[in-house]
This record gives structure tokens, C-alpha cells and sequence, in this order.
């Protein structure tokens, strides 16, 4: 691999030229106790504001709302050919290109583009900042209007299911009826899963990867974790830091630090780093980084704090938290695909062991079960959860099977034509 | 076109003769569940030829990452425990190629593609042929032929079976057998009423079309 992948979107582990030269900074940056604020102006490209209130899961009516997003492509004549990418836990709408604040490329630069699987040519692609995120869209840090301050725990907890209502109001807006495919991985994977159930007759191809009905009971309390991290951390300020000019950065990077090996697997942590040393020969016989993965895992905690919300992780977990598409259907999954004519495509990896295997399969049984069109592929890998943020040659060949034959029969242009 | 051949642009591929002769019983626009359909050869062709509806189940990964890049929905599983998910009569045709003496309990799995597909296509290697019963006779070891080209111990058949044996067990389960024939060793039809009671002696596979009563 040529080049490292933005922090967000899970590096390359071990490939990352700013980690080599900064890893012995790092444990400073992570242990100072000064604070600053927030990068709140960034470059936002296309906004939308809602002209009605959001009516949440919870039953809250949240207004204003805004949605930020990205297009890449155009929308072809009949308006069959749009593509919605989803984001997961801690990804944004900026899917390919460069990234416009961390300077990197996009999270699927290596998926989305002129050519590539999810071809831009042929394809209009849609990404949103979830509902509660921090690039742009309604979340914990924009301004609560009854106030004039942050939101902060003002907030209303949102869910999967509101993420989506958000998305589909924006496609309203883009005058996008149907989709052609959406897909995502990880959270993303939900957002695709609860589009297909919600809105089946909006979606011709359904894509979710890496990703599963519920969220379990391992996942839940890893969020529990780094969510206590960020809340431990005093300059949280119970939810009131943007306020008071704090940024709870090491309870953040704390939580980044253990959701980021979920999101890895042993396999690969040893075959990057193992158990060498950072910048020695010896143990210094303290709590310094001694191991490269030690420095590495700072290093990814601390980069994170930088673009990274403390609040909008804690709604976002929560979100993810509560997802069931089970329980909200009697408990039996099928039910919500019943008579669904979506053709869906299922991707898991053999190394995931935070969504493994078993839950894509689950899934794939219960489509079944309605006699939905069912893909579903297990693709080998050792690098965990991530790889679907990676450049794995037999995923990429797969999903462009998958998506150029449902193309096909959705009318839309061979690969190599461009969109008329 | 339907809503769901897989392509129309290209010219119909040719496929193993075997193949062929199964995709000949599957009328155009039939919804079918190829079970154990390997690379997606079967299921490639019923839907540029016959703008088939078409899915597929199969146990190896490898062969499901092949069928699914061609644009195919095939999922990965094992038909033996999961063929129970899928419903009552969702499919026009269920079809089991030469995987049936390789299940550990092929009644069952009779029994489960006559339920979900109204019709259910079976071809299996002919253990009865003449060339298996010689093998035996004058080597005194598990034949290996043509058709059953692995050693005993490498075999994935476990459950072999004769033409005789296979029509005792669909009179046993019930089972009307609708029509059937036999193939030789290059995969050439032959009329199973041309052959007559030489049937089980002179074909190397028999393919049948299975309905329930």
C-alpha cells in the first residue's frame, strides 16, 4: 500500500508516515492538560435546513434540523442512477476526494470515483452526515434555538431510524424518488438495513456491509466504555464544554483508543507491530508508549479529538445502541423484509469479530425466509472490522459483480459509458 | 426483459452438456433455486437464456465470491441445515445437480426441495451402471470411473444410490416422478423407455423432474 488512509476511517495499520513521525510526541499530547476548542468553522459544501420539525423515534420533535451532504456525479435524466453511500460510527459525508479538514483522502476514496466499484461516470452518489454527527448536520454542538447555546445533553437522543427519515427528506429535496443502491459499512450498514425495511420501495439494491440487525450485547458495552471514558474526563463538564471552552480530549481518545481495537483483530496487530518496541531496544521499566502499538493506539485516540465531537460520539453510540430491527418486529427479523422486493447484497469478513460473520448470516436467513434476492459473501481477511474501509481486492470485486449486475437490470449504463 | 434476467446484451454462454440438459426442463421465467450451484454456471446461463429468475445456494466461499461478481444471488450455506429457511413454494424449480449422494441425509433434503420449489430437478451419478458393477466385480474395490473419478477416501459420496434405489425411495416418500432420463458417459440423453429394464444397467447419471403428489 502507497499511502496511509485518514484517521477516521481506520488506517492501514503500521502504514501511516504522520504516525511514524509523530508517535514519539504523542503520550505528550494525550497527557497535557490544556484544552482548546473545537474547529467549529470547517468548510461545509451543501447543507439543507428542514422546513418541518423531525419527528424522533422518541417521539421528540427536533427543529431546526440540517442536513450536510456531499454528491459526487450527476443524476441522470430518469433519476434512477443515485447511489446512497452511508457512514459509520465515526465517518462523514466527505466519502471520496480530499477530505476538506483533514486533508486525506475520503474514507472510500478507493471505492467511490470516476471508474472505480461505486463509479461516479455512471453513478450519482449521496453521502449525509448522520443526524447528531459534527460535520455539518444537527448534533450536540450546533446551537439549541430555545437557548442560543450548544445543544449538549439538551440534545434528544436519536436513533438509526432517525438518521435515515433525515436522509430520505434530503433525497425528497434532490428529487431522487427511488434509489438505485444504497449501501455502507458498519453503522452504515444499519442505516442501508433500516432503508431497505423502512422504505422498500425506494430502494432497488440494498448493500449492507460488515454490519447487523441489532447491535449486541459485546458491542453495547464497548460503547458503554468509551462513552464512561468521555463523561470520566472533567473538562466533559457534564455535556457543557463547547460553553466553557473545554474539549474533554483524553476522555475521547481514551474512547477512541478502545473502540479502535474492536475494530481490529489480533492477526493483524501482530503482524504490524507484534511486540516491538517504539523508538528502543529495551523496556524502560515505566508506562511510557515502550510498544510500537501502544504508540500507535495513542496516536489514533489523539488525531481523533481533533475532528471529533465528544457529544455527538455519545449520541452516536447511543444510536447504534438501541438499533434492533428484530425487536421491532415482533422479534422476528424477517418481518422486516416481508414480501420485499429489494435485491440485497450481504458482505461480511472472516476476521470481524465485532459484526462477524454470524449476523450477516443471520440476516441472509432471514431474507430467505421472505424469499428475498439474497447475495451474501464472506470475504477472507485478517485485518477485522476495518476492511471494509480497506483496499481488499476480493471485496472490491465482489461488490462491482454485485453492483454492475443490478445496474444491468436497473437500465443504467454499462461500466466504461458514461452517464448521458 | 424481465425485472430480473442478468443480461441480455451478451450472446447465451455454452455450458457443460449435463447442464445443458438440466436447464432444457426449466421453462422461461421460472423462479429456481439452484442448490449447491457452484461458480453460477447453471444459473449464468438460465438468465441470459431463459430470463430466469434465479438464486443459488453453495458451501464453498470461494465458488459463491465467483457466482456473486458475475452479477448472480447466490449465498453462502450448507443445504443441508439450511434449506429450512427458505419458504413453502417459493420457487417454480429447485435444483440439486450431482450433490445429492454427498448430503448426509438425502431424504430429507428431498423432502425439503420438494417444499419449497413446486417442482424439484435431481440428477445424480447411477451407481448401478455397468461399469461400477464390474469395477466391483473383478477389482474388488470401490469402483472409480468417469463419473465417480474419486478414490474411496477422497470421495465427497456418501451416499451413493442406483436409479433402482432412488425410484423405491420417491415411491416411499410419495413423491410422483414427472419425467426422467439418462445420461451417458459424454452427457448424451438417452430415454430411460428406450432403455427400458437396461435402464439402471446402461446410464451413467439420471437426471429427474420431481413433484409432490
Amino acid at each position: 500500500m502507497s499511502r496511509g488512509y485518514p484517521a477516521y476511517a481506520g488506517y492501514d495499520i503500521g502504514d501511516t508516515p504522520a504516525f511514524r513521525g509523530n508517535a514519539g510526541t504523542i503520550a505528550k499530547e494525550l497527557m497535557a492538560p490544556e484544552s482548546q476548542a473545537l474547529p467549529t468553522e470547517t468548510v461545509l459544501d451543501s447543507r439543507l435546513t428542514l422546513e418541518t420539525p423531525l419527528v424522533l423515534q422518541s417521539g421528540e420533535a427536533l427543529s431546526p434540523v440540517t442536513v450536510a451532504y456531499q454528491t459526487y456525479g450527476a443524476l441522470n435524466a430518469d433519476r434512477s442512477n443515485c447511489v446512497l453511500v452511508c457512514h459509520a460510527l465515526t465517518g462523514d459525508q466527505y466519502v471520496c476526494g480530499t477530505h476538506p479538514v483533514t486533508g486525506k483522502p475520503g474514507w472510500w476514496d478507493d471505492l467511490v470515483g470516476p471508474g472505480k466499484v461505486i463509479d461516479t461516470d455512471r453513478f450519482f452518489v449521496v453521502c449525509v452526515n448522520v443526524l447528531g454527527g459534527c460535520m455539518g448536520s444537527t448534533g450536540p454542538k450546533e446551537l439549541n434555538p430555545a437557548t442560543g447555546r450548544p445543544w449538549g445533553l439538551k440534545f434528544p437522543v436519536i436513533t438509526i431510524r432517525d438518521m435515515v427519515q433525515a436522509q430520505a427528506k434530503l433525497l425528497n429535496h434532490l428529487g431522487v424518488e427511488k434509489l438505485f443502491c444504497v449501501t455502507g459499512g458498519s453503522m452504515g450498514a444499519m442505516q442501508v438495513l433500516e432503508w431497505a425495511s423502512r422504505y422498500p420501495e425506494r430502494v432497488f439494491a440494498a448493500v449492507p456491509i460488515a454490519g447487523s440487525y441489532r447491535h449486541s450485547a459485546q458491542n453495547i458495552v464497548f460503547h458503554e466504555v468509551g462513552r464512561q471514558a468521555i463523561m470520566a474526563d472533567p473538562e466533559w463538564r457534564h455535556g457543557a464544554y463547547l460553553e466553557e471552552h473545554k474539549v474533554p480530549k483524553r476522555g475521547l481518545a481514551v474512547a477512541r483508543m478502545a473502540a479502535h481495537i474492536t475494530y481490529l483483530s489480533e492477526a493483524a496487530l501482530h503482524r504490524k507491530f507484534g511486540r516491538r518496541f517504539q523508538d528502543r531496544d529495551a523496556p524502560t521499566y515505566g508506562f511510557d508508549a515502550d510498544f510500537q502499538v501502544e504508540s500507535y493506539l495513542r496516536y489514533q485516540g489523539s488525531t481523533f479529538v481533533d475532528r471529533f465531537d465528544a457529544n455527538s460520539y455519545l449520541y452516536i453510540t447511543r444510536a447504534m445502541d438501541y438499533f434492533d430491527l428484530a425487536a421491532e418486529n415482533g422479534g422476528v427479523l424477517s418481518n422486516a423484509f416481508a414480501g420485499t422486493p429489494v435485491r440485497f447484497c450481504l458482505i461480511s469478513f472472516s476476521s470481524d469479530w465485532l459484526f462477524p460473520t454470524s449476523e450477516s448470516r443471520a440476516i441472509a436467513h432471514a431474507l430467505n425466509a421472505v424469499a428475498a434476492n439474497v447475495s451474501f459473501v464472506e470475504i477472507e481477511s485478517d485485518k477485522g472490522h476495518d476492511a471494509f474501509l480497506l483496499d481488499e481486492p476480493e471485496f472490491h470485486q465482489t461488490l462491482q459483480g454485485f453492483i454492475d449486475g443490478a445496474a444491468t437490470i436497473h437500465g443504467l449504463p454499462r461500466r466504461g459509458v458514461r452517464n448521458p | 426483459m424481465t425485472d430480473t434476467a442478468i443480461s441480455t446484451g451478451h450472446a447465451t454462454p455454452r455450458i457443460r452438456i449435463d447442464l445443458q440438459q438440466v436447464a432444457d426442463l426449466v421453462p422461461p421465467k421460472s423462479r429456481v433455486l439452484d442448490v449447491g450451484c457452484g461458480d453460477g454456471t447453471l444459473l449464468a446461463y438460465l438468465g441470459a437464456a431463459k430470463q430466469v429468475d434465479g438464486r443459488g445456494l453453495e458451501l464453498s466461499m470461494a465458488r459463491v465470491r465467483a457466482a456473486v461478481s458475475q452479477g448472480l444471488s447466490v449465498i453462502q450455506g450448507n443445504l443441508e441445515s439450511d434449506l429450512k429457511d427458505y419458504p413453502t413454494g417459493a420457487f417454480d424449480y429447485a435444483i440439486l445437480s450431482q450433490t445429492l449422494q454427498a448430503t448426509h441425509r438425502p431424504r430429507a433434503v428431498l423432502e425439503e426441495l420438494l417444499r419449497i420449489g413446486r417442482r424439484a430437478i435431481v440428477s445424480f451419478p447411477n451407481f448401478g451402471h455397468w461399469r461400477v458393477r464390474l469395477a466391483l466385480l473383478t477389482g474388488g474395490r470401490m469402483p472409480v470411473t468417469t463419473t465417480l473419478a474419486d478414490t474411496w477416501f477422497d470421495s465427497p459420496n456418501i451416499h451413493l444410490c442406483t436409479i433402482l434405489d432412488f425410484v423405491d425411495l420417491c415411491r416411499d416418500m410419495g413423491v410422483k416422478i414427472e419425467s426422467g432420463f439418462a445420461l451417458d458417459g459424454q452427457g448424451r440423453q438417452r430415454d430411460f423407455s428406450a432403455l427400458g429394464r437396461r435402464a439402471n444397467l446402461f446410464s451413467e447419471q439420471a437426471v429427474f423432474v420431481l413433484t409432490r403428489v
